[in-house]
């Protein structure tokens, strides 16, 4: 089967492309994993509440802290870096909380994961509803055309708008016009192919909560006369963003579509540990990918498990990026290329049909 | 009509965990419970076609390990999103140290 889908792809949910994925097997497939042995597997899956307790309380404890002194220099130059550390903790580390939260792996304690996932989809501005459905067809379907909600950089890369999303502006946009159409009634026909009709009454739900509160946020700031309120609460989206888009764009960008392996269509990166704390270990994001049930905190460890059958990471998001951007700019005259992943030859291979001439043709 | 059929040993099972058993092109789950007790559901996610003897068993809970949805294996009741349809769950008993589920019509 040839995996390249010329002349243009096609990734609207209820588009060409999304029939053809589930004519030719690649919706709902079954995808390659590492052999494991179960009693491995049990231990890697294990679930703690300490790691995520102590990682949440230096979240919010620094978020707390840092707002507090950014108020109360508030009116100075001296306001400047607290903001930026308050933003990245809002605006970034959100979205790692948000993903963890919402596999249910984050806590051992149900309740703590529902809080946190809650909290943390407000920040980063993602209906909890939504998000979660949406997650799960991005798991079953992922970079698979037409199937996969969660394509973060389509083919040809829209390169202003991958800039733009550094500072959060263009998603922003779109998760306040989703929150006002979601609070006005209506779930998009989108939305509907991957959230159940007995679920959709929820997304309306925290839309409206949400638009409570910003509506609370703005009124505040007018009332104060000052911007204060909203650089607390909804901006920081914005000028918090860039960590994550940062390292949000390795996990697939410029890596293989339409295939069923994710060592070859997900990037594992080895980072620092402050951008590891932010992103809560999802720099491995083959592993993650490959075995969701798998805590943030066990990640390097089943990394260290299964490497031998794994591309080599990436040593450094640097390096990452060096071989990302010059594969965005190809894709930019030939949408077909992509950046294919050579596997140990330890690995196994799997499922070549998925993975054909054309397609090798197209990444070389 | 009562089919009893030899899933397994019931040593075969650690406790709090699950295998899989697969009988004339249907695939089940068996389960043992942290209390040494023993159950049967269904071998596949209601989410989606997935093997829930690859999931993690926490108490009375089976987790999904494509989307983490989560079911009592008990009751088979399905616990919240991703999972809205229930398990189906079969009677099942130890004998002589055999695990039997009945499978029935």
């Amino acid at each position: 089967m040839d995996a390249v889908l010329s002349p243009s792809r096609d990734y609207s949910l209820i588009g060409r492309d999304s029939a053809r994925a589930v004519e030719t097997g690649l919706a709902a497939a079954e995808w390659y994993h590492t052999d494991i042995p179960r009693k491995d597997m049990k231990e890697l899956m294990k679930r703690v509440d300490g790691p995520a307790i102590r990682d949440t309380a230096i979240w919010l404890g620094s978020m707390i802290v840092l707002a507090a002194l950014g108020i109360a220099l508030w009116g100075t130059i001296w306001c400047v870096p607290f903001f930026l550390a308050y933003g990245v903790l809002y605006g970034s580390a959100s979205d790692s909380r948000w993903h963890e939260c919402g596999h249910g792996t984050a806590f051992k304690t149900r309740w703590m994961n529902d809080a946190v996932y809650q909290i943390a989809c407000f920040m980063i501005m993602r209906n909890p509803v939504t998000w979660r459905w949406s997650h799960a067809r991005h798991h079953t379907d992922t970079v698979i055309v037409g199937r996969d909600p969660e394509i973060a950089v389509m083919r040809p890369p829209d390169l202003l708008r991958v800039a733009l999303n550094f500072f959060g502006i263009l998603d922003a946009w779109h998760a306040v016009i989703d929150m006002a159409r979601n609070a006005s009634g209506i779930v998009s026909a989108e939305e509907k192919t991957f959230i159940p009709e007995q679920e959709q009454h929820k997304v309306i739900r925290v839309a409206r909560i949400w638009a409570l509160i910003y509506a609370a946020t703005i009124t505040l700031a007018l009332y104060m006369g000052s911007i204060l309120p909203l650089v607390l609460i909804g901006l920081p989206r914005l000028y918090g963003a860039w960590h994550h888009v940062l390292t949000g764009l390795l996990q697939h960008g410029g890596l293989a579509d339409n295939v069923i392996d994710h060592r070859l269509n997900s990037r594992t990166v080895l980072m620092n540990p402050v951008s590891r704390f932010i992103y809560w270990n999802m720099n491995y994001h083959v592993e993650h990918h490959m075995f969701p049930m798998v805590p943030y905190h066990a990640l390097p460890r089943l990394h260290a498990m299964i490497k031998h059958d794994l591309p080599a990471p990436n040593p450094s998001i640097l390096d990452g990026y060096r071989e990302m951007v010059p594969a965005f700019l190809r894709q930019l005259r030939n949408e077909d290329y992509y950046l294919r992943r050579k596997l140990p030859l330890t690995a196994k291979p799997y499922r070549e049909e998925f993975h054909g001439k054309a397609a090798r043709a197209a990444a070389e | 009509m009562s089919d009893w059929i030899e899933a397994c040993a019931a040593d075969d099972i650690d406790e709090e965990d699950v295998i899989r058993f697969d009988h004339e092109g249907r695939t089940f789950a068996i389960y043992r419970s942290p209390d040494d007790e023993f159950f049967a559901t269904d071998g596949l996610c209601t989410h989606e076609h997935i093997h829930l003897a690859d999931g993690l068993v926490m108490d009375d809970i089976i987790e999904c390990p494509k989307h983490n949805g989560r079911f009592s294996y008990k009751t088979g009741q399905a616990k919240g999103a991703p999972v809205c349809v229930n398990l189906k769950t079969y009677p099942i008993r130890v004998e002589a140290g055999k695990v039997l589920i009945q499978l029935g019509q």
